[in-house]
């Protein structure tokens, strides 16, 4: 399992930061060619962003690159050059509904031939930012086995209602709900919008708290600063470790036995009690098979 | 002693305090004799030569006025080749060119130098080397005789009629200060002549002082001493720098299971941003497990003074005080008190509060995989920074910590060999940066120490090809033969040399 | 690939390097590099940028760089773009090795 707690953007044309980006810890790492990119330094963000992601080792870190949307007349260009250097996801902006995906995925199915990689190897995420988009996540959600996730982009979402955003997210609560929703009925991630002041570590921290809660799978940031604590809140808590440790024992017990029934302090153990301790342990960087040691409490 | 040989009251009463009608005499405070009306006439009065050595302090920073001041007047007087020995020199101190090309300041003794000065000299300006002193060194060799200071033009901002002076005003709200006078208080104490500069005449006595009346000759005001938007900013900020934040957490990480983390430890942390930052990630500790410093030394921020103020440290030993919070506190704060250079960092001075550190964090131009530490030189070469009391700290405290980042722009931190050796590696304990900690082998009681507390560690090599992975591999800089620095260690002996950069290949 | 026009890629923040590309006045590569790091880097800097220039195929150009300590990566991607704006073209072709 990947995690996706953090998807950190990373301002296409910005040579500082596309080199630094890998020391702070982020799940994902997301170079944009889009709006943090000025009309007139398309072309270059493109090369730069090219030039890194074909050069420069990022490790483990998934890297995702946010193109332009096919009908700027940008993206076709974007995907030509990023899809053959090799992202693992491409993010697709402003996503309106199914069509928008299958449309991106025949431009990348066909660069992936033309440039001899291997079908199927390049990711995708929409970007859902409209209310049409909203009300059409399911069917965005299940448009294409290459898409790994879902994610929310708040500010042109709110601009569409007429509305603002505020620090309960009231005006986000339908799109919340409904892109999270669509996005576990695939099976696939939901990520949250960013939360865009930086120097409000207290607001950061009770909307990632609430987003947790609701079931996403992680958060669009736009600082590193805002890494730490988010992790911190997607850490399970250790009881709930210990009890997701036991949970897997019991399981390779089980297994051991050849039993397909294992039980817990008498109970049977249920399968969303697996997933969950599952989820869990990887959570917190623990391997739940226990083929390594687990650390000692 | 032989007692017939004190003399009677008789035969001195008509010279002592009372007048011969019988009436006291009062004091007159207000004419010491030391008041001079400019730098002129107290040039004059020291009796100024050539072939002298002068000094300064480097209190006010990059808005002194001084060094400038007192080299122009001198050079308008004629008298030539002197020694400038200067506790430290900033970009501010470029005019300073004009005056060795012309023969007033052949030799100079500084801990470091930047700016337009510093460029000049790398690229061979003086005929003879400068000499660099840690700030412990300095004190020591003043202390000792081994740099003689023929006149020490003191810049402070207080200064009553007789000559107490200090680095703050008691008798004037929002007047210039500096906070501690602490490098100067050796040149005080030791040069044969000393001369007061000040802005601000205070009635006496100016207590507490930095620098006692006894020790000054001479007392020049003057309308501005400094800038003081270039002697001090308020306070030392924050960095929301997210690079040098990991390096911080991680350097915190190191000191807080290093086993010189405990109730009642003494610590000094550099001005930098990393080490700056260090110091809030230990105080959430400090709070949360109700541990407190027994002291903290050295450059001191407004951070430090904070925690003092709240109870985290108990004292605080302020040799240079690196903001206005800082000073304010030097002037507010009881247990926040002004030291004097040798009493910080002195290396045959077995109470140099250095001594007494548990750790210490500090900063790194360069650093090699034998953790020699340059803070002096640039990566081209050029002189551009300062030794400060690197090396004293590094050698006192039980454990030195190095933060730095990986790289700076294209330019590696950590090389094969240093420019130029500062700190000797065999000082030098940790090396912290945002994508490892690499823990000097000499340490195996830390390695221990971090391992157990499941702390990852890497290998200073390992740290080493990181950086040339990400920047290349520098080609090796050109040097002439020709010398244009002495680097000295904290006890005075050789070191290092700073050669001439050669740039006919450019 | 011919220059005909001048042209300009890059910012001067810290870690870029803004490259400019015009017309040759003789044949051949001309460059003129300022560099925070030249003494240690200022010959690599040189080669990837004649060395990105030979993968474009402009054979004659002159170029002004002011470079702030960039990667190798980047100045390759600046290069790329200045000689693309330069000879006002954006037929790019992503499979050239840049």
């Amino acid at each position: 399992m990947r995690l996706r707690r953090s998807m950190m953007f990373v301002p296409g044309n910005n040579p500082g930061m596309i080199k630094d980006a890998g020391i702070f810890g982020a799940d994902c790492i997301m170079f944009d060619l889009e709006d943090s990119v000025a009309m007139t330094e398309k072309d270059t963000a493109r090369f730069l962003v090219y030039n890194a992601l074909t050069t420069l080792d990022y490790g483990n870190i998934e890297k995702v690159v946010r193109i332009n949307d096919l009908s700027s007349g940008l993206g076709i260009e974007d995907l030509e050059a990023i899809v053959r250097a090799k992202p693992d996801v491409i993010r697709l902006p402003k996503t309106e509904n199914a069509q928008d995906v299958i449309d991106c995925e025949a431009e990348i199915e066909r660069i992936e031939r033309e440039a001899g990689i291997p079908v199927g190897t390049t990711g995708m995420m929409a970007a859902i930012e409209t209310a049409g988009g909203v009300l059409n996540a399911y069917e965005i959600a299940h448009s294409s086995k290459r898409l790994i996730g879902i994610a929310l982009g708040a500010e042109d979402y709110v601009t569409d209602l007429k509305t603002t955003r505020s620090d309960d997210g009231t005006e986000l609560f339908f799109a919340r709900g409904m892109i999270l929703n669509a996005a576990r009925s695939a099976g696939i991630d939901a990520l949250d919008t960013v939360y865009s002041d930086v120097n409000n570590e207290e607001g950061f921290i009770r909307e990632a708290t609430m987003i947790k809660k609701m079931g996403f799978s992680g958060k669009s940031i736009i600082n590193p600063r805002q890494i730490a604590p988010l992790h911190e809140i997607f850490m399970p808590r250790e009881k709930d470790l210990i009890k997701a440790r036991a949970v897997m024992e019991a399981i390779r017990e089980a297994n051991e036995r050849g039993s397909g029934v294992a039980s817990l302090n008498g109970k049977m153990i249920d399968r969303p009690v697996v997933i969950r301790a599952r989820y869990l342990l990887e959570l917190a960087g623990e391997n739940p098979d226990g083929e390594e040691e687990t650390q000692e409490v | 002693m032989d007692i017939s040989k004190i003399r009677h009251i008789d035969d001195i009463a008509q010279n002592g305090p009372f007048l011969p009608d019988g009436t006291k005499q009062k004091g007159n405070m207000g004419d010491s004799g030391k008041m001079l009306e400019s730098i002129h006439d107290a040039i004059v009065a020291t009796g100024l030569k050539d072939g002298m050595t002068i000094s300064f302090h480097h209190h006010f920073r990059n808005g002194d006025y001084i060094v400038n001041m007192v080299l122009d007047e001198i050079a308008k007087m004629g008298i030539k080749n002197l020694t400038v020995a200067a506790s430290s020199l900033a970009s501010c101190h470029a005019p300073m060119i004009e005056h060795i090309k012309n023969g007033v300041v052949t030799h100079i003794e500084t801990s470091g130098m930047r700016g337009e000065l510093a460029e000049q000299i790398s690229r061979g300006l003086m005929d003879f080397p400068v000499v660099f002193r840690s700030h412990g060194g300095r004190a020591a060799a003043i202390a000792r005789g081994e740099l003689h200071i023929d006149v020490a033009f003191l810049g402070a901002p207080s200064c009553d009629p007789l000559g107490n002076a200090n680095g703050y005003n008691r008798d004037e709200e929002g007047a210039t200060m500096c906070g501690s006078l602490g490098y100067a208080k050796v040149d005080a104490e030791y040069a044969d002549k000393v001369v007061i500069i000040t802005d601000h005449v205070v009635p006496y006595p100016n207590t507490p002082f930095g620098i006692p009346a006894v020790q000054v000759d001479y007392i020049v005001p003057v309308e501005n001493i400094g800038d003081p938007a270039g002697i001090m900013s308020g306070a030392t900020r924050f960095t929301k720098n997210p690079k040098e934040l990991l390096i911080a957490k991680a350097a915190a990480e190191v000191i807080m299971n290093s086993g010189y983390f405990y109730d009642g430890f003494a610590m000094q942390m550099g001005s930098g941003g990393a080490s700056l930052a260090t110091v809030r990630f230990l105080r959430e500790r400090m709070e949360q497990e109700n541990i407190h410093a027994h002291f903290a030394l050295g450059g001191i921020t407004g951070q430090i003074v904070e925690m003092h103020e709240e109870g985290l440290i108990d004292k605080i030993l302020d040799v240079q005080s690196f903001d206005l919070q800082a000073a304010q506190s030097l002037k507010d704060n009881r247990f926040h008190a002004q030291i004097d250079g040798c009493f910080y960092a002195g290396y045959d001075d077995n109470g140099a509060a250095v001594n007494a550190l548990d750790f210490v964090v500090l900063s790194a131009l360069e650093i090699d995989t034998d953790f020699n530490v340059n803070v002096l030189t640039g990566s081209d070469g050029v002189i551009r920074g300062a030794i400060g009391g690197h090396p004293d700290t590094a050698a006192g405290a039980g454990l030195s910590v190095v933060v730095g980042p990986l790289t700076r722009g294209r330019i590696p931190t950590v090389v094969k060999e240093v420019n130029t050796v500062v700190t000797p590696g065999s000082i030098v304990d940790v090396f912290v940066t945002e994508q490892g900690i690499a823990v000097n082998p000499r340490r195996q009681d830390i390695i221990e120490k971090m391992e157990a507390a499941g702390i990852e560690l890497t290998d200073i090599e390992t740290l080493r090809e990181k950086a040339e992975k990400i920047v290349g591999k520098p080609d090796p800089i050109k040097h002439l033969d020709r010398v244009v620095g002495v680097v000295l260690y904290r006890d005075n002996t050789v070191i290092d040399q700073i050669k001439q950069i050669d740039e006919s290949a450019l | 690939m011919k220059i005909i026009t001048t042209a300009s890629a890059g910012t001067m923040e810290s870690s870029d390097i803004i490259v400019r590309i015009e017309p040759a006045e003789k044949p051949g590569i001309e460059i003129h590099l300022t560099s925070s790091v030249m003494q240690q880097f200022g010959r690599q800097i040189e080669e990837a940028i004649r060395g990105t220039l030979g993968n474009l195929g402009v054979e004659d150009a002159r170029v002004e760089a002011v470079d702030k300590g960039a990667l190798d990566c980047t100045i390759k991607a600046r290069v790329s773009a200045a000689a693309f704006r330069a000879a006002k073209r954006n037929d790019y072709d992503w499979r050239v090795k840049q």
